[in-house]
């Protein structure tokens, strides 16, 4: 496999709440020969909070981020949060417009061109290494476990922006998890809602959205959600016991993020890839993947 | 319900205003309905999406950036998906939002109060650190309870830091909020 | 030359915005002009009278007219002018409305534009030469493509008119999509029993020659004498020896070929003959899926013929018809909801097409006129219909209305109660658009009789749940979202340009508008004619159209063609080009580029000469520019006149 330079842009939340999230990308990516160079001093790209608050400011935020990765030499920049990618790459775009573009350099004070490649490291994995390929490196094939894919609602879409895989079906995910030997069950709500960060004002309506994705992934006999947005995978998994109480269920639903399983697949260590960060212990659901009939015991 | 007389209760540029800040084309939307349909959070909202779009038209200023449901929109981009006449209705509501701040008519204050606690903590630190900024949440709101069944939790796995991760050259991100305001 | 000019206020179209007394004024200075006047409507009788009252009075032979755009008047002031002897071609038209007055506001402005553009005129017209006409053949037989119920309708016509019809479909039989069609609105009256007997029609009348399984592949020629190429593909049986039996169907091995005609509900044999009404019934290979084609094997069907019928051997042949006239009825195709990803994308067997559900209503259906998911075979009971599936959607580029869709939908939910009388159907629409002679009181009578809940708002996604499709739409009316729970997804989809109907259009040389439907002659007073002589349009080719519109269509086209053949011969358009002998140099330039085919090589005292064919000519004007020499000039379009028009323009 060649290597390829990018510009790796963590996002906050890989720094706390997801960390377990960051350690694996940079995992998964180095053992599939994506070379991941950090930018140096990033800041936050202001998430939801600055584009709900105003479009220059969320711009400004983002493109300071922009004009450090312009002065790497890099292939391009990556991010594993769907956010942060909404937001760098809506900022690129809008700022092809010369007005703005001017607006928000006169902000930053920094030439910013915008002009590299913004992808999610999940669409630069698939594009570095077909599923195929990846196949060919698992060691450890996740066979017996059942999943359902999890994609949240940004990582694809709008489509004009993110321009990558299918707005309402999108199937990157399912081929690589189908590829690393688990059982992809056809799910519904792989870009529906979970509720977002409206859980720390109106836990309500994330216990609803998010209970509803769980509900669906139970009833089809999932082993596992697979996400790759920290907020729809701090939602499902972290508040799983909010939801629970509010809903009156009973879910053990592990979440993991596609890097973790596909780390474990590719034959890195359960506590390399901080399996024990989940707040759903997914002892059991690991198991199955040594041993399937496991599942038949449990029951 | 009171009788509107139409040319009343129009604020003429209000439309206007909103189409040139989203860069959308408002009157292309026939009503079919299709952002209420999708919407996952339509049934938290006071106002749906659709009428929302027809009070626009109709220069409905104030009900539109007192609704509730403006602060309610998660950004999910179903609705700018799925719009038959291609109108990015999720980049109107940020506008919305916009407007509703600056006209001071925010009808869901701890959405509010929470985007700027992030805000304060990004303007602070270059990142946003989240302890500090649950924090300030609570300050504002007097919300002591959000989440408190969770803190244990998340600090027990390692992933809430105590010490905000400060970048290098704070005073930079500082004079991005600095030079933003000055322009706003 | 004594020149007249007529400056028309065409009301305040032209007067509103432009000084036409100022522009009558000015013309007057203009060199060889003898006379000039503004005037009310140039084209009213009594502006007529005017023009032809001025020719004799001044005794004018030459005369300009500046109003509106020359497509709208420019024949009928032709005609003024030849009434009162003057020759058609002593005659300009400077178009002071659709250029001047309806673009611009300045009234200043406009009238110094509308003065340049007479004086142009006047500076043509001065170089103008009287052209004369010569008389051409009309081969009286007519050509209709596509055997639809606008094409049924207009090779009935013309053949019951004493025409020679020659019908091209590029399908195995005619009948088209209302052939598919169970029922049809607002009579629910069974779509064959009234279709099947005009089928049957075509394939008896003495007048009328059938190609099925063929397309147009060039045409050539013109008005009244069109040469057209129909390739006639490989159907792998001798049609003369087909008797339509069917016994071949039945021991076919191969069962997995398309089945179009029944919009791919399941699939059929490979020999297949589509419907039992089909005209030609006559049996068809499919290629692809049949075994001797592909492996070399089988010939269970030969073996089997009672009439020796098969010829695996068999391939395209080309077929050559000389006509007067052609019709185009290609019809529609149905948009493809697969690019709807919230509707499934065609991943969820239940959601079905309006045209497949068709299709399961019809006895002769491949579910044998019962109502079956196609998932399991139950009997669906919650049915929901969307309604502009690829209609009034930008996002697909399909934001015109298609028309029929609110019909047969209205038609659908009745049928499906006749069907299932304990089902519930609902209806998700937009805006009910039912126009026609006791259309609105037919789905009235869907909603109040047969218990059709409608709910106004489009339908964000579909999601499967436990065996079910969870609906997910908007009740705009109520102003909520709404969900249904339902066992089978009918989508409406809509109409859009028939495939191929592009390059069909360029064969034929007209235009088509930027979804693929060809362009009328005029949006109102030309609804069956093209830009091209001879060429006319019927049936949804044009623009989706339901059953009545199509036929009545189908039978205007059929009188605007019966009208053409009412004459033995046609004038020729003088505007063709003309070859100077003694500039022409031989080269053959011209005879190269010509897109026609209009120019001949020949001798003129040893030397090689262009000739031009004035029938086939068209006054495209290709060889004007071509000819190194000049020495090839297109009549009424001449380098020197438009040299003048320039140097009028810019005199400096």
């Amino acid at each position: 496999m060649s290597v390829t330079q990018y510009a790796y842009y963590p996002g906050c939340s890989g720094m706390g709440s997801s960390i377990e999230y960051d350690i694996s990308t940079r995992a998964l990516c180095k053992s599939l020969g994506v070379e991941l160079l950090d930018i140096p001093d990033w800041n936050c790209c202001g998430s939801t909070p600055a584009h709900a608050s105003d479009h220059l400011l969320s711009a400004s935020l983002v493109a300071r981020n922009l004009a450090i990765a312009e002065s790497m030499d890099v292939a391009g920049i990556i991010t594993p949060c769907p956010s942060c990618l909404k937001n760098l790459k809506t900022t690129s775009l809008r700022m092809q417009r010369k007005a703005f573009h001017d607006k928000v350099e006169s902000i930053v004070e920094r030439p910013v061109r915008a002009d590299l490649p913004i992808k999610s490291v999940l669409q630069t994995v698939l594009e570095h290494c077909e599923p195929e390929a990846i196949a060919s490196h698992v060691s450890r094939p996740l066979k017996g476990l059942k999943v359902v894919p999890y994609y949240g609602c940004i990582m694809n879409r709008p489509p004009d922006v993110m321009t990558f895989d299918d707005p309402e079906n999108p199937t990157s995910l399912d081929r690589l998890m189908t590829a690393l030997g688990a059982e992809v069950l056809p799910f519904p709500h792989k870009v529906d809602c979970c509720g977002a960060s409206l859980g720390l004002v109106r836990r309500d309506l994330v216990t609803t959205l998010s209970g509803r994705i769980l509900d669906t992934a139970a009833a089809l006999g999932a082993h596992a959600i697979v996400a790759a947005c920290p907020m729809c995978q701090m939602n499902l998994d972290m508040r799983q016991s909010q939801i629970n109480r509010a809903n009156h269920t009973r879910h053990h639903m592990p979440v993991f993020y596609y890097t973790q399983l596909a780390g474990l697949a590719l034959g890195q260590s359960e506590s390399c890839l901080c399996m024990d960060k989940l707040c759903v212990n997914p002892a059991d659901t690991l198991r199955l993947v040594d041993c399937p009939a496991a599942e038949e015991r449990t029951r | 319900m009171p009788t509107k007389t139409v040319p009343d209760r129009n604020d003429g540029n209000f439309l206007q205003e909103v189409q040139q800040a989203s860069e959308q084309n408002l009157t292309r939307c026939y009503q079919c309905g299709n952002c209420t349909a999708g919407c996952p959070l339509s049934f938290a909202y006071d106002i749906p999406v659709n009428k929302l779009m027809r009070m626009l038209q109709a220069g409905e200023k104030h009900a539109v950036l007192s609704s509730r449901a403006i602060w309610l929109c998660a950004s999910c981009e179903t609705c700018t998906t799925r719009c038959p006449n291609e109108i990015d209705v999720a980049r109107i509501m940020d506008v919305l939002r916009h407007m509703a701040r600056r006209e001071g008519l925010v009808a869901e204050a701890p959405v509010r109060h929470l985007w700027d606690a992030f805000l304060t903590s990004v303007e602070k630190h270059g990142r946003v650190f989240e302890v500090g900024m649950m924090a300030n949440f609570v300050k504002r709101t007097g919300r002591f309870w959000t989440d408190a069944d969770l803190a244990p939790v998340a600090l027990g796995k390692g992933k809430l830091g105590l010490r905000p991760h400060c970048i290098e050259h704070q005073d930079e991100v500082q004079r991005i909020f600095a030079r933003f305001r000055e322009q706003a | 030359m004594n020149i007249g000019v007529f400056v028309c206020h065409c009301g305040s179209n032209i007067a509103g915005t432009v000084d036409t007394e100022q522009v009558a004024q000015a013309a007057r200075s203009f060199p060889e002009v003898a006379f000039a006047t503004d005037t009310m409507y140039a084209c009213s009788e009594p502006g007529q009278a005017g023009i032809i009252d001025a020719i004799r009075e001044y005794g004018l032979d030459g005369v300009v007219v500046a109003s509106c755009t020359p497509r709208m008047h420019e024949a009928t002031f032709r005609k003024t002018i030849g009434r009162a002897g003057l020759n058609t071609y002593l005659f300009e038209m400077a178009n002071i409305r659709e250029h001047v007055s309806w673009i611009g506001k300045d009234k200043e402005a406009n009238t110094n534009k509308a003065i340049d553009l007479v004086q142009i005129a006047v500076e043509k017209l001065r170089r103008n030469t009287a052209l004369f006409s010569s008389e051409f053949e009309i081969n009286k037989r007519v050509m209709v493509i596509g055997g639809g119920v606008a094409g049924i309708q207009a090779a009935l016509d013309c053949a019951d008119g004493g025409l020679e019809v020659v019908l091209v479909e590029r399908e195995s039989t005619i009948g088209g999509k209302m052939a598919k069609l169970d029922k049809t609105f607002p009579t629910v009256d069974c779509s064959s029993c009234i279709l099947g007997p005009r089928m049957v029609d075509i394939a008896q009348h003495p007048n009328i020659t059938l190609h099925a399984m063929a397309e147009v592949e060039s045409v050539d020629g013109f008005v009244g004498n069109f040469d057209v190429k129909v390739r006639k593909k490989a159907t792998y049986v001798d049609w003369e020896a087909c008797t339509g039996c069917g016994q071949c169907m039945e021991k076919c091995p191969s069962r997995k070929a398309e089945d179009r005609f029944n919009e791919h509900v399941g699939t059929t044999t490979a020999i297949n003959i589509p419907f039992p009404q089909a005209i030609p019934k006559k049996a068809v290979i499919d290629p692809g899926a049949c075994i001797m084609l592909t492996k070399g094997k089988c010939g269970a069907c030969a073996k089997l013929c009672p009439t020796q019928a098969i010829r695996f051997e068999q391939e395209d042949t080309v077929v050559q018809e000389q006509v007067g006239a052609i019709i185009a009825a290609t019809g529609y195709d149905l948009f493809d909801f697969t690019l709807y990803g919230e509707y499934g994308g065609g991943r969820y067997p239940d959601v079905v097409t309006s045209m497949q559900y068709e299709r399961m209503l019809s006895a002769s259906g491949p579910t044998g006129g019962h109502l079956v998911r196609p998932s399991d075979g139950k009997e669906p009971k919650d049915i929901v219909f969307i309604q502009c599936v690829g209609s009034r959607d930008h996002s697909v580029n399909r934001p015109y209305c298609s028309g029929f869709c609110c019909m047969y939908t209205a038609k659908q939910t009745i049928l499906t109660k006749d069907h299932i009388p304990d089902s519930q159907s609902y209806v998700f629409y937009m805006d009910i658009r039912s126009p026609g002679k006791l259309y609105d009181e037919f789905t009235r009578r869907a909603m109040e009789e047969y218990g059709a809940k409608y709910i106004r708002g489009r339908v964000s996604t579909i999601q499967p749940r436990n065996g079910r499709y969870v609906v997910k739409g908007a009740d705009t009316l109520m102003g909520s979202p709404v969900e249904i729970e339902a066992d089978l997804v009918v989508l409406a989809v809509g109409a859009e340009a028939s495939r191929g109907a592009g390059a069909l259009a360029e064969k034929l040389r007209i235009s088509y508008d930027g979804y693929g439907f060809f362009m009328e002659g005029h949006p109102k007073l030309k609804p069956v004619e093209t830009n091209t002589a001879g060429v006319y349009l019927a049936g949804s080719c044009q623009g989706p159209k339901d059953i009545p519109s199509s036929v009545a269509q189908g039978s205007a086209a059929a009188s605007k063609v019966q009208a053409l053949f009412s004459r033995d011969k046609l004038a020729s358009d003088p505007q063709v080009s003309s070859v100077a002998l003694q500039r022409c140099v031989g080269c053959a330039k011209c005879a190269s580029t010509c897109p026609f085919g209009a120019i001949e090589m020949t001798e003129f005292r040893g030397m090689p000469k262009a000739s031009v064919v004035e029938t086939v000519c068209q006054g495209c004007g290709v060889c004007a520019v071509t000819c190194p020499q000049g020495a090839i000039q297109l009549q009424h379009f001449t380098d020197n006149q438009i040299l003048a028009e320039v140097n009028a323009l810019c005199p400096y």
